[in-house]
């Protein structure tokens, strides 16, 4: 018996009901995720990648189908499971970092941890911080960090707990080229020792550096192909 | 996420925002620092007013002329002259009621006293040999009258400390003449310092034979005041009823409502006060008790910026794996800790003003006693803790209750 995929959706709608007015979302979308892929999901705003995004992440809910993941079908978990399962299971990279002010890079990586039974604690965020390169940076206030830093920093804060996946939602969005490319280098390494990784942008040379992309246009699958012409920051990706 | 955790969290978040943090918590200060204060000044007071009647003595008896109703004023507070109480109505007293110890009787007036060019508005009062057994007075210097020289109308005089001190200053006042309204007194004895009691100065005080007083400078032959000493204060009810049967029967009154007297005893005295100084104590703390509901207003407004203000962080916290009720527990630890760091703050506060007041007071010559209970402080400490779980509730429950796509999503 082989292990069931990482993720595995099918006919997943999600719509928003205001009032009397009923807005379809994602209308029916159905694909299969395996552990160890870098994803691209790609699309213009509005074409309901953050929304498909949300509902990977465990943030929110779908209206209806199925979602299952490593297995296990997740659409009916209550608040309390979605919490336990964000904690355990994903990462998230914003595209503001969100990172907490007046506190440091440690304690913020820390975060995910303190909402866990974790016991090393410590020991991991540190490992966390090196893994992106900043240990130098271990007590320094978020404030005091550059963008490419801080990303760097929500980067370790997302592996702090080791996940199954990490979300990065626009994650080069707020970041000069330069430290756009270190953060996408970081995540390409963490894809090669692994990870796997799902990438929420609407630039198409963001999107080159995933190994597959998924294109969105009014919450249904337009494209679901490997790339071919992928991009390395390692051999020459650097300029645009 | 242990608890310890979450108190490391509340207190990164007050210290992040120390002046908004200081000034919601002032409210709880004033608050709880008044409630204090009321309570331990009043105790003060409350103690003052004890230990002054306590002075007279538990088992003393006082007798006025005039009716009174239960528990009302004596009609001499309302400037009316009653004749009707008589030396003879003291010994008769000390004669037939077995409990009585000692009785003296007593006149009253306020007169110029002077000795050579020193000159001294002072009461006088005119008494019994018997008044130093009846009253806790020591003689310092020399003697008090003798029941002999008290029943011939001898010019002698025994002295308050403070006015023989002002007369007089360092010399012997023993022997000196004295003049009170015209007429002279020898200075026989001094008495010893003995404070306030009853709200009456006696160091203030010159003390005369009961006849001089009456004849020579009042022209009056009744009395202002009896006082009884009853051996124990247990019998005190008992022999206050005896006095009364006494005081009718040498007075042909038949009906008890027709008393022209009035029979006081301290520890009707005691407990009346009690009642009010209490009733006036617990109405002045419901006040102070309102200031901090209006403290705790503050509260929950300032905790509903804060929910507001971290929106983001609270979405964050939640997209990383924060429970419902970690959020809940984080908020209103955090008014909980904010309203339990004011009220130990407004405990110390109102314990420092308290010890100032006893301090001033007891300065000013009081017997003011610093109580500051161990109840009112707990008391205290917990209502500014419940102040936080209550006003901080309802914020606390919007922050745990935010969806995490939408906090992330606040600008």
């Amino acid at each position: 018996m082989s292990t069931p995929p990482l993720i595995k959706v099918q006919n997943l709608k999600k719509s928003y009901q205001t009032d009397e007015v009923v807005t379809p979302v994602l209308e029916g979308l159905s694909f299969i995720i395996e552990k160890g892929e870098f994803v691209a999901i790609m699309g213009p705003s509005g074409s309901g990648k953050s929304t498909l995004m949300h509902i990977l992440g465990f943030l929110d809910r779908p209206s209806s189908g199925t979602y299952l993941f490593k297995g296990q079908e997740t659409s009916g978990f209550t608040d309390r499971e979605l919490a336990n399962i964000r904690n355990t299971a994903v990462g998230f990279v914003f595209q503001s970092f969100f990172l907490m002010s007046k506190t440091t890079v440690l304690e913020n990586v820390k975060l995910p941890l303190i909402y866990s039974a974790e016991p090393a604690k410590e020991k991991k965020a540190k490992a966390a911080v090196e893994a992106v390169g900043l240990t130098y940076r271990l007590n320094y206030f978020s404030s005091q960090l550059s963008g490419g830093e801080k990303q760097r920093v929500a980067i370790a804060r997302a592996l702090v707990n080791n996940p199954d996946v990490i979300f990065a939602d626009e994650p080069t969005g707020n970041l000069d080229s330069k430290s756009g490319h270190q953060i996408m280098e970081i995540l390409e390494k963490l894809n090669d020792s692994g990870k796997t990784i799902i990438l929420v942008t609407h630039e198409q040379d963001t999107a080159r550096h995933a190994r597959r992309i998924i294109k969105l246009l009014d919450g249904q699958i337009v494209d679901d192909s490997a790339v071919i012409d992928r991009r390395f920051v390692k051999d020459g990706g650097l300029n645009k | 996420m242990n608890f310890s955790n979450i108190i490391h969290l509340s207190l990164v978040s007050l210290r992040s925002n120390k002046t908004r943090s200081a000034l919601t918590g002032l409210g709880i200060v004033i608050g709880i620092a008044s409630v204090i204060i009321i309570i331990s000044v009043g105790a003060g007071a409350q103690s003052l007013i004890f230990s002054q009647i306590e002075k007279v003595g538990s088992n003393l008896v006082g007798i006025l002329p005039g009716a009174a109703k239960k528990d009302g004023p004596p009609a001499i507070a309302f400037g009316i002259t009653v004749t009707t109480l008589k030396t003879a109505d003291a010994e008769a007293i000390l004669k037939r009621v077995p409990e009585v110890a000692a009785v003296a009787a007593f006149v009253q007036g306020n007169e110029t006293v002077s000795w050579q060019n020193q000159k001294v508005a002072a009461t006088f009062l005119g008494t019994l040999a018997s008044y130093t057994s009846v009253e806790d007075a020591t003689i310092l210097n020399g003697r008090f009258f003798t029941e002999s020289e008290e029943k011939s109308v001898t010019r002698v005089a025994v002295l308050g400390s403070k006015i023989a001190q002002d007369l007089f200053s360092d010399q012997d006042p023993l022997g000196q003449q004295i003049k009170i309204k015209r007429e002279s007194f020898e200075v026989i004895g001094v008495f010893k310092e003995r404070g306030s009691v009853g709200f009456q100065s006696p160091d203030s005080q010159v003390f005369i034979p009961l006849l001089s007083g009456q004849k020579l400078l009042l022209g009056i032959n009744y009395l202002n005041l009896i006082r009884v000493k009853v051996r124990r204060s247990e019998e005190v009810p008992q022999a206050v009823e005896s006095i009364k049967e006494v005081l009718r029967q040498r007075h042909n009154i038949q009906n008890p409502n027709n008393d022209d007297f009035d029979v006081r005893n301290q520890a009707e005295a005691l407990a009346a006060l009690t009642t009010i100084t209490n009733a006036l104590k617990f109405f002045l703390a419901a006040i102070a008790a309102i200031s901090l509901l209006v403290g705790g207003v503050g509260i929950m407004n300032i905790m509903y910026v804060a929910v507001t203000e971290r929106t983001r962080e609270i979405g964050l916290r939640k997209a990383v794996g924060a429970q419902e009720e970690t959020i809940l527990k984080q908020f209103l630890i955090e008014a909980v800790m904010l309203t339990f760091l004011a009220g130990v703050i407004g405990v110390l506060l109102g314990a420092a003003v308290s010890g100032l007041v006893a301090l001033m007071a007891d300065y000013l010559g009081y017997a003011w006693k610093f109580i500051v209970s161990p109840v009112s402080i707990m008391v205290s400490v917990a209502m500014a803790a419940g102040i936080g779980i209550v006003f901080g509730y309802f914020p606390a429950k919007r922050a745990a209750h935010l969806d995490p796509i939408e906090a992330l999503r606040y600008e």
